[in-house]
């Protein structure tokens, strides 16, 4: 077993972002990196992962166009075979959450995901990522003498820039009929306003309790100047459209004020907006993960202080 | 069709944390336990193809692994309308595959049309367990799904794998499958006080944990994360704190 292999994620012939952030990431350790692009035609995209500190780029000629779970299965496993990788890095993204566990689990691998920091010690991977709702972190032990799946965390790393100078090779892999098949994209539907344009968003999550209270938050909003964003739960109880939503299954923004209320701060959330200018959060519990990105923060109930606001404008 | 749900207790932590003496996990008394709540919309879409079916051609199984604990979260699935639960004993926290493993013995003999999975648990967030266990019985599978439509009759299911950004991909997948299912993709129903009576009745059956392998992982250490400088405080007076959130906003925006 020798080096990192970094499996690139590419949607509509475009090189998704996470992929440059593994490239980073992947220079934690000081092992030659090769990069794997898996699709009907590699050419286009291999180009497009010769960045910084990749040492081999691998166009692996699989399947169709677009992602399918089998396919990227079959081509991942022909790639580990063939190379034998210390540690294969993947996003922690919904396409490798759909295949990388399966090669894990098929081929007796070490693994594991949502991983924002990791290291070789003694010959073993070790991986750091959260539990209990990002309450605590942990070390996890990979056993040793198996390549290690390692799925990153995105917005973790930085992006690597282009270089140039990779080696190419390529690998031709026979995958099976895919059994789950792409059929077609459906875009995420466009709202009634473009939470990502605004300067100042009041963005609201679980604690504020009750449906009955997003009206009195959009009147809020209104009398402060901006514009009101909620987190998932929000969304997932229909209470309001996908449209206003900040995460990473909704809207990514960085206003210059985000001030957050009752949003206790998933992982999903928080690189959705961590980039905000100025970010003010209030919530009654002391732990709560936004408290870790926030500038500002009040334990106080969110009800007395909107309250507040709402005579001071 | 017969439609699997895998599901889990899960630990909470509250606001206080304690580990246990070799700092591997959570001492057990600072968690409260709750069945996670993506297995909850996981339920709830089993029971949902259970009810387009007439009673005779349907069947919803929920199956868990852990302590005398975990029969809650069954319970309150046999409360929710699944017909049977099954419990595979194991103490303790494992991780994703040595659970897949423990869960694949179970549901292989069941021989189910359709599995259903929660995304991934509130405590351990590996999004991995599913598609693992789709894996060791071969099954097709497609991970976070947020509409499911299925043909009986061609033995065939569309749904919507919800991407980043809210980018939906369509995607068709041959049955049987496993489906890790996305909160969002329904409201669940809550159950009533006369099922939840009914379901202490019920019994589960509970089965031993078959021989495993090695882990995905073994954890080394467990810590409370140091928060960098942290968020400055702005006290707990609400008043004050609106003032000074009116400042903040003031002086950003200007």
């Amino acid at each position: 077993m020798s080096g990192t292999l970094v499996v690139a994620e590419h949607l509509n012939g475009r090189l998704r972002d996470v992929t440059r952030e593994l490239v980073t990431a992947a220079q934690e350790l000081p092992r030659p990196v090769s990069v794997a692009v898996i699709a009907a035609d590699p050419t286009a995209l291999a180009d497009l992962v010769d960045l910084e500190g990749v040492d081999e780029v691998v166009a692996v000629s699989a399947g169709g166009d677009e992602f399918e779970n089998d396919v990227y299965q079959d081509a991942l496993e022909a790639l580990i075979g063939e190379r034998q990788p210390e540690v294969v890095v993947l996003g922690f993204t919904v396409n490798s959450m759909g295949y990388a566990p399966a090669v894990a689990a098929k081929l007796g691998l070490g693994f594991a995901s949502d991983v924002f920091g990791f290291s070789i010690e003694a010959g073993r991977v070790v991986a750091r990522r959260a539990f209990y709702g990002a309450k605590v972190h942990a070390e996890v032990e990979l056993p040793a003498g198996v390549p290690a799946v390692l799925l990153l965390r995105p917005t973790v790393w930085a992006p690597a820039e282009a270089a140039g100078g990779a080696t190419r090779s390529d690998l031709a892999v026979t995958t099976r009929a895919p059994r789950a098949r792409h059929v077609r994209f459906v875009e995420a539907p466009v709202g009634d306003v473009d939470i990502t344009a605004a300067d100042f968003l009041l963005s609201i999550g679980r604690g504020i309790g009750d449906k009955e209270n997003i009206e009195r938050f959009l009147r809020l909003a209104e009398k402060m100047g901006a514009t009101l964003s909620v987190s998932r739960p929000i969304v997932d109880s229909g209470w309001m459209p996908s449209a206003r939503q900040v995460g990473q299954s909704g809207k990514t923004v960085k206003p210059k004020v985000y001030l957050a209320f009752g949003i206790s701060g998933a992982v999903q959330h928080l690189a959705g907006m961590k980039a905000s200018g100025t970010i003010i959060a209030v919530n009654t519990d002391p732990e709560a993960a936004i408290f870790g990105v926030a500038h500002y923060g009040a334990v106080v109930d969110l009800f007395d202080v909107a309250d507040e606001l709402e005579k001071l404008y | 069709m017969k439609v699997v749900v895998c599901v889990k207790q899960v630990a909470v932590l509250g606001d206080e944390v304690e580990f246990t003496d070799d700092e591997t996990d959570v001492d057990p008394d600072y968690v409260e336990r709750a069945l996670n709540e993506w297995d909850v919309t996981a339920v709830e879409e089993a029971l949902r193809v259970k009810e387009s079916l007439s009673e005779s051609e349907s069947e919803v199984v929920a199956v868990s692994v852990g302590d005398d604990e975990a029969e809650e979260a069954l319970r309150r699935c046999l409360a929710m309308g699944a017909d049977r639960a099954i419990r595979l004993e194991s103490a303790g926290v494992a991780d994703p595959l040595t659970v897949a493993r423990a869960l694949a013995s179970v549901v292989a003999k069941e021989n189910p049309d359709l599995v259903l999975c929660g995304v991934q648990s509130s405590d351990s967030v590996q999004a991995a367990t599913g598609v693992m266990l789709a894996e060791l019985l071969d099954l097709a599978r497609v991970a976070v799904v947020i509409k499911l439509e299925y043909d009986v009759a061609s033995r065939r299911a569309s749904v919507h794998r919800e991407l980043e950004g809210g980018l939906l991909d369509v995607v068709e997948v041959d049955l049987p499958a496993l489906l890790t299912i996305q909160t969002g993709i329904n409201e669940p129903r809550y159950a009533t006080l006369r099922a939840i009576k009914q379901a202490r009745e019920k019994e589960i059956e509970v089965v031993g944990l078959p021989a495993g392998g090695p882990g995905a992982y073994r954890v080394r250490r467990m810590y409370v994360p140091e928060r960098g400088a942290g968020a400055e405080l702005l006290g707990d007076d609400a008043v004050a704190v609106a003032v000074r959130i009116a400042e903040l906003v003031k002086g950003r925006l200007s």
